[in-house]
């Protein structure tokens, strides 16, 4: 074995040979099934009779044929059910006699969305072969194994001393973007891909889980099911060995401990029970504008359907962000959700934490940050206005379209303007970035207004708020959150989603920023510029920059993970909450903290 | 006003940002060992992978474009005071107005036959580190000599490789010369723990090469032979100012230096590891080196060369390392021997890996010192006693605003609390809590 590399133990090469075994299982299962068309989910899907008839004809040869995989199976499903449509749509035309302009036209064509959104259900059913007779030795072969082995490679760790052990991060090809890690890269994007895009390909993964799905909530299991799963299993195992890694250090042990308990609970079991109760599946401590979709139509409309606990559930939705998120904050810094509560967090911080020193500490990249992060919350703040403008009725509520326009609009100028306040109490006047940022929301809600009072179009921004929605949900929802904020975890590090993306992070941040009691506190001179700190922060925040002129750290991007002051050889960072922040954060203390010395001639 | 600095390591950089914030003034460093300053002392960890070199280096690259200081990779071969130029390796010359020398240290050698074969290495410049990497493949046994913060690291780095190390200390308990008996002897027990051969009360008597002049085997001083690939001097470092001999700057171990930092040259200014002061404050050294001091000396260059004349005060003493998993604080006075009119107040936890010492003076009672292992205090806190002279049962009632480990952690306050107590027979209750407002406001308290 090199000498660049940690040593291993048998049991733990034992526990690498069957985690690997475990998951080449996993990705081969994918493959172990044949499909032939099962008419009946098809027909129930298609749930339209007349519809249906049309698309009979065509399953002559779909439903007889066993395919090989679900990439020709699908291929065969999309030109039996296009044909299908297109002979519906000529005797609309010509036998009905509709045209586009008519309701019933509409109701009565076989769309596209419908096509595709029969895909993963009529794929799942039609699975065939040995995925199905041995669903359950594949799932503890890859569940079970797969833990096993993990749990074989962390806890001999236990037999080592206890304390910082980052030997050979940057020798290891797992950990310093070598093979290993764009290996694991391109896997999890892979995954993602799949996941949100083309579900009806990972059916058979889908189906190892249906028993335990059944288990617990009485259904069979979906993809988010399938996810929601493989989640909780990850920050579980790897919060294991985050607290292995970490024993010596008791914040990181009760933090590690809080996110997998958060995950297992909130996240997993209390909305599986809460279906298998026939209650909204909600996960408590998701919340808007993370959660984008809370203000939906379908959601709210069925959290209103729901009596007294969805009601209580709409109210608890609209307190965490109005009132936790500024109280909480004000205390503890974001760390309170980022790092102990949050789900993506949570991630990070266990299955992530071994690519945490990829975060790129470039200045350039916090520039990028800024903008970006920012950008995102202007985007779902105007995304959510506009799908609840168009949500509401004109008149006839306590809350009408124009009224909740008007409140929006002047809790916004407050916002921005109590932000340009603080900023230019502790930093001068804002910079570009504060100006434009401001132009443009100002300039968005003149039009919105302008369009949405003037001439009365129940759109706001000339956007419909539907496409808005929609290219939130994509852009932002899955391939930014999903694909490249797990799938970058090798490439840049474990926290892509939180620094650049999150529209919640930014929100917290700014109250972390600008009203908060949380700092990390740098102890005098200590500092020796070692630059551990910088290397190990997750969020690319350059804290020795900040250490070695003896500032205490204020940043909103700042997670309050605690790993730098874990690090810190010379033991010169304190996370702590205290008064509010002063010029500690901002002038240059520590070179010479004698006060009988230099600092006299300042 | 042209400034030239030779060195670009903490004291050099230190001297030119504190001058660029003070001044419009030409800043230009000359170094031959790097292009960019980096952190001497990560280097370790860029041998042990938790780094790359890159992360070492605490400014961006564009950073010196930025603030105007010019860069310049050359070395310096002898400084004319009289043209007021320095002469570079390559036989070009570089004018100056105000010169400052930070030219740092060498690794100590003793004459040790055979000290100069291939495979003997100090660790101090980043060429050393790279002598370290090129000689570890295949290294089958590493010799380290010399019982300082730079032989533990280096026997820490060759740890990580799997080498097997052979450490040799001249004294019979690890770095007994600067650490008191209990904490020399913790940090003896977690080198051995760690499953270092440290051989203790054995000097190094000669290196032998093979006919290639590659290392090859250590005598040690207890007869043993040593067979090695690697041998590793670490016996202190000694200011590097052999260029300087013939020039007519006055130098001793160091480059003589008098309060302002300046030589007897005119506009001639020395600073950090190679500067010794003519006058050392009372207690201290006339050359310490070590990063805060390099640091220090730096800010205070700056400001006798911009035109506000100020003495160097080092200030009450601190420093801090790690040794192995062990972190390691000390301010104020702790000397290794008790003098006569100390008292020492020693805290040792059941697991041996942690203590806490409090030093105060016999007849009055005030704070001297605080050494630490494994608990980490606040520098701030404990400086405000130190100055104050406060009195040792004001200091252990509100020990725990001086107390930095992170949260959650086991505090030991009460503990050290009760010991006192025990020895003395006195009845002290705990006043303060570690909450940020209290230490806050302890600190501001006039």
């Amino acid at each position: 074995m090199s000498a660049k590399s940690n040593r291993k133990n048998p049991i733990q090469i034992l526990g690498i040979i069957l985690f690997s075994a475990a998951l080449i299982t996993f990705t081969v299962a994918l493959g172990m099934s044949g499909f032939k068309l099962d008419k009946e989910v098809l027909k129930a899907q298609v749930n339209n009779e007349y519809q249906y008839n049309f698309i009979e004809p065509y399953l002559d040869n779909l439903g007889s044929t066993e395919y090989p995989n679900s990439f020709k199976f699908m291929a065969a499903y999309a030109e039996s059910l296009h044909s299908a449509q297109a002979d519906i749509l000529k005797d609309v035309e010509t036998n009905l006699g509709l045209t586009t302009s008519d309701g019933e036209y509409w109701n009565t064509i076989l769309k596209d969305d419908k096509i595709k959104s029969m895909k993963f259900a009529v794929a799942k059913a039609s699975s065939i072969g040995p995925i199905r007779e041995h669903r359950n030795t594949l799932a503890w072969l890859s569940f079970g194994l797969g833990i096993l082995g993990a749990f074989l490679y962390i806890l001999p760790k236990l037999r080592e001393s206890s304390g910082i052990k980052n030997n050979h991060i940057y020798h290891s090809p797992l950990h310093s973007k070598g093979w290993l890690g764009i290996t694991v890269g391109i896997y999890l994007v892979g995954f993602y891909v799949l996941l949100y895009f083309f579900p009806e390909h990972m059916v058979n993964w889908v189906l190892l889980v249906d028993p335990i799905s059944t288990f617990l909530n009485g259904g069979a299991a979906s993809q988010w099911f399938l996810y929601g799963f493989l989640y909780t299993i990850c920050i579980l195992v790897m919060g294991v060995r985050m607290i292995v890694k970490y024993r010596h250090n008791k914040y990181q042990i009760i933090r590690t401990g809080s996110v997998m308990f958060f995950q297992t609970s909130f996240a997993f079991l209390i909305p599986e029970i809460m279906a298998l109760l026939n209650k909204p599946a909600v996960d408590l401590k998701n919340m808007w504008p993370l959660d984008y979709s809370f203000f939906f139509d379908y959601r709210l409309d069925k959290l209103t359907e729901s009596g007294g606990l969805g009601l209580f559930l709409l109210f608890w939705g609209i307190a965490l962000f109005t009132i936790g998120v500024p109280f909480i904050t004000y205390f503890f810094g974001k760390r309170w959700y980022c790092s102990w509560v949050c789900g993506c967090g949570g991630l990070a911080e266990t299955l992530g934490d071994p690519y945490r020193q990829l975060s790129d500490k470039r200045m350039k990249a916090w520039k990028i940050e800024r903008w970006m992060i920012h950008s995102v919350l202007v985007f779902a703040v105007v995304m959510t206005i506009a799908v609840l403008y168009s949500y509401l009725p004109e008149s006839g509520s306590l809350i009408t379209k124009d009224r909740f326009i008007w409140t929006a609009l002047a809790l916004l100028i407050g916002a921005t303007v109590w932000i340009f306040q603080q900023y230019k109490k502790k930093n001068g006047m804002p910079k570009t970035a504060f100006y434009v940022a401001a132009a443009v929301s100002v300039a968005l809600f003149v039009i919105a207004l302008l369009n949405g009072i003037v001439f009365s179009s129940s759109n706001v921004l000339y956007l419909d708020a539907y496409q808005l929605r929609s290219w939130y949900g994509f852009g932002i929802g899955a391939a930014f959150s999903g694909v490249v904020g797990v799938g970058f975890y090798p490439f840049m590090g474990n926290r892509v989603w939180c620094r650049f993306g999150c529209p919640l992070a930014a929100y917290l941040g700014l109250v972390q920023r600008f009203k908060s009691r949380f700092r990390i506190t740098t102890n005098g001179g200590q500092c020796i510029s070692c630059g551990n700190c910088s290397t190990y922060c997750e969020m690319g925040i350059d804290v020795r920059a900040y250490a070695q002129r003896g500032q205490d750290i204020v940043r909103s991007s700042c997670v309050g993970c605690g790993v730098c002051s874990a690090v810190c050889p010379r033991g010169v960072l304190r996370l702590e909450n205290g008064p509010e922040v002063d010029e500690r954060a901002t002038e240059e203390r520590a070179i010479h903290i004698d006060l009988e010395g230099v600092r006299l001639l300042d | 006003m042209h400034i030239l600095i030779i060195g670009n390591g903490i004291s050099g950089v230190t001297a030119a940002r504190q001058i660029r914030k003070l001044s419009d003034h030409e800043i230009t460093i000359i170094s031959g060992e790097a292009d960019h300053f980096f952190s001497r002392t990560a280097l370790m960890y860029v041998f042990m992978g938790h780094m790359r070199f890159e992360d070492t280096k605490p400014y961006e690259d564009d950073f010196w474009a930025k603030n105007r200081i010019n860069l310049v990779n050359n070395y310096v071969d002898e400084v004319i005071p009289g043209q007021k130029q320095v002469r570079f390796q390559d036989g070009t010359t570089l004018e100056y107005d105000k010169l400052i020398l930070a030219v740092g240290s060498k690794s100590n050698k003793f004459g040790w036959p055979g000290q100069d074969l291939d495979g003997v290495h100090g660790l101090y410049h980043k060429q050393d580190l790279e002598a370290m990497e090129r000689h570890s493949e295949g290294l089958k046994k590493a010799v380290i000599v010399g019982g300082g913060l730079i032989g533990i690291e280096m026997a820490e780095m060759f740890h990580s490789r799997h080498i097997p190390v052979t450490f040799l200390v001249r004294e019979d308990s690890f770095w007994n010369m600067v650490l008191p008996p209990e904490e020399s002897q913790m940090v003896t027990r977690e080198i051995l723990e760690n499953g270092i051969d440290l051989r203790l009360s054995t000097e190094l008597k000669e290196i032998w090469g093979e006919r290639s002049g590659k290392v090859k085997m250590a005598l040690a001083s207890d007869g043993d032979k040593i067979e090695c690939g690697f041998v590793g001097l670490t016996a202190g470092v000694s200011p590097n100012i052999d260029f300087l001999r013939f020039s007519d700057i006055d130098i001793d171990r160091g480059i003589l230096v008098n309060q302002k930092l300046q030589t007897n040259q005119p506009d001639i200014y020395a600073i950090g590891d190679c500067a010794q002061l003519r006058s050392p404050q009372k207690d201290r050294r006339p050359i310490e080196a070590i990063w805060y001091t390099g640091r220090m000396m730096g800010e205070t260059v700056a400001y006798n060369i911009c035109g506000h004349e100020i003495n160097y005060d080092p200030g009450i003493w601190f420093n801090s390392a790690k040794f192995f998993d062990i972190e390691y604080q000390v301010y104020g006075d702790v000397p290794a021997m008790l003098p006569e009119n100390y008292n020492t107040l020693y805290w040792e936890h059941p697991g041996g890996k942690k203590s806490i010492r409090l030093n105060y003076h016999k007849e009055d009672g005030h704070i001297l010192g605080f050494n630490l292992m494994g608990v980490r205090f606040r520098h701030e806190v404990c400086e405000k006693w130190l100055a104050e002279k406060t009195p040792i049962e004001t200091v252990l009632q509100d020990l725990k605003l001086a107390n930095f480990d992170p949260e959650f952690y086991r505090q030991y306050e009460d503990d050290v609390l009760a010991l006192y107590n025990n020895m003395t027979g006195s009845t002290l209750h705990s006043r303060q809590k570690r909450k940020l407002a209290s230490v806050l406001n302890f600190l501001g308290r006039a």
